[in-house]
């Protein structure tokens, strides 16, 4: 993310220290509160409330509200990919919303176990919607990087974990809204279906999305956080009994 | 509007209560908790002897109807949360309702014992089989009064109907069916027959990555059997017509007020998500709910609703923040009184709403223990948004966004309400108007 906040310098032309800052306009305050909105949005979707099902309205509402930003920031031509290596850099004032309600969920979640293997919860929006469910195709090679990178220690090192959701949304077209439910309706593996990954069809089962982890030709625009997010879950379920 | 409320009973229900509701003839009150647990109070007949005691509510009959499940494919819990009770129009001396929490809907018939068979010839009192020798005549036994016992027993449970969580139930006005609405689907059941129902609306997308629309809400109308109406997250209300076909997808009237678009923001569709949606009694009205309003509809016009309510709208410049914690969210009831004259819905910081369709004024009250003494006066309450603040006041920023009315209910018949404010269930009564007007 290019940080916020800096205004470009009333010289003609300025070095590009970091490639994000290039073409960086004036920030206005209503970019700032969209951003923030739009970043609390994406929080909220992702810390559903795994021991019951998610409310489905609440997560209709949200996500609708996250598009909406989305096509505002399109054409306003906000929206454009940034190179990953600038993530991670925003400032910490402007999260402090989501501080607090990152806090508060994490706060609550403090009784449950971390996950076993890691990925389980620290990925994009599109995996914890709901939690168990068929595992999705193919990888995003982008996503697949970023989580081998990070260090899997808890769910309270949120700064990581949202960078990695303001990841999933960069390098992802504006489009990867629309996968967010793809997974809510699918029928019901039980639990041989989902770890020997026959699912039938053209999609892979989860164990390909795990060993599969070094980076492949992109394939459509799900990501295999997804399948990861459901081994995990269904792994953690295994092990608690 | 001069109201003098009368507290004709309050109760610490011993969980959060989720529903509430009066049967047809408003002398028995139900509510549902998050435990699963359903209270019924029953009015007290005004005696003479005791002119005070004013016809209280008292608790009549309490039983577990759900208890927390675990659905084993999804690893998830079923939450044993009363969602909603419909009573069913008594049909004979036993008293029958729907419960439903977000899967399986039950029916539960309540009856009474006040008397009981005495002198057998072959048992004693106890029970124990008498000697045989020692019976020396015959007698024929005799009903003999006992101390009332009410007792509660399930006659149906209605599962594996619905995948999404339900919302809503309804009574047909035929008596014979009910509906029950989730997130995405509408059913139709007999009361009758439980291993089967009819599905009468399917909203599910084929891909569910375009879904961007839910069911809230739905109800039968009161008196045409075949016509219903269903509310949706988008601010839209569906009438439909069951003679039509046999799914109703396609809607027969579609209720929607164009957007405002002075008035949009971010926050625009989620405040417009209708949380109740109910008929008149004369069913030729609809009153909807959502964040920030009440509206009443006419079912001839489907371009905008007839009357506009503004229950709290000092909340619309704090939408971010309620956004955040969520409260933005929340499902507010509404309800209409006998005559449908005046409307009923709630808000925070214990406060609910009355709107005099009629005269066009409005009063807020606030549900508290403070106002709790049984004869007490309850004084309007006001919110005040800065500028000139008068003594009881409170300020908006000192609301308390936790205390909040959600469940509402109205005797079908007298000017008397059911106020559900968290675990507190308030019963007031319109000392000075007591017959409808």
């Amino acid at each position: 993310m290019f940080a916020r906040g800096l205004k470009r310098k009333c010289v003609g032309h300025e070095e590009d220290v970091e490639g994000a800052l290039a073409g960086l306009k004036t920030v206005s305050s209503y970019s700032l509160q969209r951003q923030s909105l739009l970043d609390m949005s994406l929080v909220k979707l992702q810390l559903c409330h795994m021991l019951v099902e998610p409310n489905l309205c609440r997560s209709v509402l949200i996500a609708n509200t996250v598009r909406q930003i989305q096509e505002e920031m399109t054409q306003d031509g906000t929206w454009r990919a940034v190179a990953p290596q600038a993530a991670g850099r925003a400032p910490l004032d402007r999260l402090v919303s989501t501080e607090i309600l990152c806090r508060a969920a994490w706060e609550q979640e403090g009784a449950r176990p971390a996950p076993g293997l890691g990925d389980g919860h620290t990925q994009g929006p599109v995996s914890d919607l709901c939690p168990v469910t068929s595992a999705q195709a193919p990888r995003h090679p982008q996503s697949s990087v970023w989580e081998m990178d990070g260090p899997r220690e808890n769910r309270g090192s949120f700064h990581k974990s949202l960078d990695q959701i303001f990841e999933t949304l960069e390098t992802k077209n504006p489009s990867c809204m629309e996968e967010l439910f793809s997974d809510v309706d699918s029928p019901y593996y039980d639990l041989d279906t989902v770890l020997t990954g026959m699912m039938g069809g053209a999609r892979p089962g989860p164990c390909e999305g795990l060993e599969g982890l070094a980076p492949a030709t992109p394939g459509p625009s799900s990501s295999c956080k997804s399948d990861l997010g459901e081994l995990d879950h269904v792994v953690e379920i295994l092990v608690e009994t | 509007m001069s109201i003098t409320k009368t507290l004709l009973g309050r109760r610490d229900l011993a969980d959060i209560i989720s529903t509430v509701e009066f049967n047809h003839t408003g002398e028995l009150l139900a509510t549902g908790d998050k435990g699963g647990r359903v209270v019924i109070f029953q009015r007290e007949p005004e005696s003479k002897n005791a002119p005070h005691s004013q016809g209280e509510y008292d608790v009549y009959s309490t039983f577990q109807s759900h208890e927390p499940e675990f659905d084993y494919l999804k690893s998830l819990e079923i939450e044993e949360k009363i969602n909603k009770i419909k009573w069913l129009p008594q049909q004979n001396a036993a008293h029958s309702l729907l419960s439903t929490n977000d899967k399986t809907i039950k029916l539960w018939k309540i009856t009474e014992r006040d008397k009981r068979p005495e002198g057998y010839n072959l048992k004693d009192e106890e029970g124990k089989l008498k000697d045989l020798s020692t019976v020396t005549s015959l007698q024929v036994p005799v009903l003999k009064p006992m101390d009332l016992m009410v007792e509660v027993s399930p006659r149906r449970i209605f599962a594996n109907g619905h995948t999404y969580h339900i919302n809503s139930i309804s009574v047909n006005s035929d008596c014979e069916t009910y509906m029950s609405a989730d997130d995405l689907r509408i059913n139709l059941w007999h009361l009758a027959i439980t291993d089967r129902s009819f599905n009468i609306v399917d909203i599910k997308p084929a891909n569910m990555e375009d879904l961007t629309e839910v069911i809230t809400a739905s109800e039968f109308h009161p008196h045409h059997c075949n016509l219903f109406v269903y509310s949706s997250s988008k601010g839209s209300l569906r009438l439909c017509d069951m003679r039509a076909a046999a799914l109703c997808d396609k809607h027969s009237k579609l209720f929607e007020e164009p957007e405002d678009p002075s008035n949009r923001s971010f926050f625009s569709e989620i405040i417009s998500s209708v949380s109740d949606v109910k008929f008149s009694h004369s069913g030729r009205y609809m009153l909807t709910r959502d964040y920030l309003t009440v509206k009443v509809w006419d079912l001839n016009m489907e371009a905008r609703p007839i009357e506009t309510y503004q229950v709290h709208d000092y909340l619309r410049s704090k939408l971010c923040s309620l956004y955040e914690n969520d409260c933005i969210f929340d499902k507010f009831e509404c309800a209409w009184n006998g005559s449908d004259s005046v409307i009923m819905t709630g808000a925070y910081n214990n406060f609910f709403r009355m709107f005099d369709r009629n005269t066009k004024r409005d009063v807020t009250l606030e549900a508290s223990r403070e106002s709790s003494k049984p004869r007490a006066v309850l004084k309007p309450r006001r919110v005040c948004v800065g500028g000139k603040r008068r003594r009881d006041d409170i300020s908006v920023d000192s609301l308390d966004f936790t205390k909040k009315i959600l469940h509402t209910a109205w005797h079908p018949a007298e000017n008397i309400i059911a106020i559900a404010a968290t675990n507190n269930l308030y019963i007031f009564q319109d000392k000075v108007n007591s017959d409808m007007h």
